[in-house]
């Protein structure tokens, strides 16, 4: 007798495909050249009147040459100045600032391959356990090449302390890994922008996460 | 059985249905893939939370690829509506999840600065077009049916006709790229991006079917897609993502 067992009917996640090269022209439909919707999705996330230190996070994404990739989309969503994140399953006790929702969206420039968002620095949040998580954006890096969208983190290099404590920079097992994780500060003529190049392959190569 | 969706996180991802960074039969791949493992994280309130996107954001004629950029004419084609539903691995629909579709014109050549293939633009089509599914987790959109075009791999490879598509779920771990492509195209199973899906099944699942009921008559025809996401699960006992009392469910 061959016993049939029975089969749990879950669905299976649809597979992924790469975003090719012409990704602008549904998410950034201006990059690629032409106007279509009246409003857009942008890398500008933080208003007027949106609480906390105005900062920008630029960088490129480097491939296996050293290249920059010109033609990559990267997403970002973080919490606010308070460490919320603007969506119902964050219970923590803290306010929501209603001129933030924490995500944006930008292309690296054609030429030069530099990305770039205007935010906010985020605060902590707390993790798993009610351990803090030291201040950190999340990154989704999609472009023609790369199969299957890339998770990583980025925290701040004037945060040592809560870094060195943080729970998933800790679960990095090669400490010289963790630095991949780092965004540096620089003060431009007063203004903070925090430097991070994204390397796909090599002995810089980013850490990327399966969430 | 109402959720709580403060209490939910996501299924791990099955990995063995999404095609491998590093598939070298599609050239592109090869440098732009990581070499070192994923580290895989347990779900915290970074990566179960997500952008919520609302229906003021979009424009009237932004799922109506046909007349959102029509300029005093109608885009030369086949016209098509595309329909489905965007599911988690649960079957539970996922409702205002941002749905945004891009594809080349009927000749197969984008709106785009970088496209350079000989067939023409089509000066009433603009090729993207984006909305969000309803409380069922339901979409429709109306186009143009696309064409297939060449592409720089090998020299005489072609992509086989396809609606490439972003979905935002309801957390960030939903976020998802992928293509849709046609029932009946023989250029599917010899398509170089295609084949860096490891399994049939996969595979089938991108592929939209002819959907007759859902045609307009006299008009257009209608292809069905659905989508799914990663699954979103209760947690019963230990490990929660924060620290709330894990049984706060009805």
């Amino acid at each position: 007798m061959t016993l049939m067992i029975n089969q749990l009917d879950y669905l299976k996640e649809t597979a992924s495909q790469t975003a090719g090269p012409y990704v602008h022209i549904g998410l950034a439909p201006k990059q690629a050249g032409f106007d279509i919707f009246e409003k857009n999705f942008s890398n500008v996330l933080a208003g007027p009147k949106t609480q906390g230190d105005r900062i920008t996070i630029e960088g490129r994404v480097v491939d296996g040459s050293g290249t920059p990739l010109r033609d990559v989309l990267i997403e970002l969503w973080q919490a606010n100045a308070a460490g919320k994140y603007n969506h119902p399953a964050d219970r923590q006790d803290k306010a929501i600032d209603a001129t933030f929702r924490g995500w944006g969206r930008a292309c690296s420039d054609f030429e030069t391959g530099v990305w770039s968002f205007e935010t906010i620095k985020p605060g902590a949040v707390e993790g798993r356990g009610g351990r803090a998580m030291a201040p950190h954006v999340s990154l989704w890096i999609v472009a023609r090449g790369i199969n299957i969208g890339l998770h990583t983190r980025m925290y701040f290099s004037d945060e040592a302390a809560a870094n060195a404590a943080d729970p998933v920079l800790n679960l990095i097992e090669w400490e010289v890994r963790r630095a991949t994780l780092i965004g540096q500060r620089e003060d431009r003529a007063g203004k903070v922008v925090y430097r991070f190049d994204v390397h796909l392959q090599g002995l810089q190569e980013t850490v990327f996460f399966d969430i | 059985m109402a959720r709580d969706d403060s209490l939910v996180e996501y299924c791990q991802r099955d990995r063995t249905v999404h095609p491998p960074a590093f598939a070298p039969a599609y050239k592109t791949s090869v440098l732009r893939s990581p070499r070192n493992s994923l580290i895989s994280l347990q779900n915290s309130l970074s990566e179960i939370t997500g952008p919520v996107f609302s229906q003021d954001e979009l424009g009237p004629l932004d799922h109506d690829l046909i007349l959102n950029y029509a300029k005093g004419g109608m885009p030369i084609g086949e016209r098509i509506v595309v329909h489905g539903y965007v599911l988690d691995e649960f079957r539970r629909p996922v409702p205002d999840a941002l749905v945004e579709v891009w594809q080349a014109n009927a000749g197969g050549r984008y709106r785009h600065k970088k496209d350079t293939y000989i067939a023409p633009i089509d000066p009433n089509f603009g090729g993207c077009g984006r909305v969000l599914t309803d409380r069922d987790g339901h979409y429709v959109y109306r186009t143009i049916r696309p064409g297939p075009y060449p592409w720089r791999n090998s020299v005489n490879d072609w992509r086989p006709a396809h609606i490439h598509y972003s979905i935002s779920g309801a957390g960030w771990v939903q976020r998802l790229i992928t293509q849709m492509y046609f029932e009946g195209d023989p250029l599917i199973t010899q398509c170089p991006i295609v084949r860096t899906i490891p399994g049939e099944a996969a595979v089938r699942q991108l592929i939209a079917v002819l959907d007759r009921n859902a045609a307009v008559p006299l008009d257009s025809l209608a292809y069905r897609f659905d989508i799914v996401l990663r699954g979103a699960r209760a947690t019963w006992f230990e490990n929660r993502v924060q620290g709330q009392p894990s049984m706060q469910r009805e």
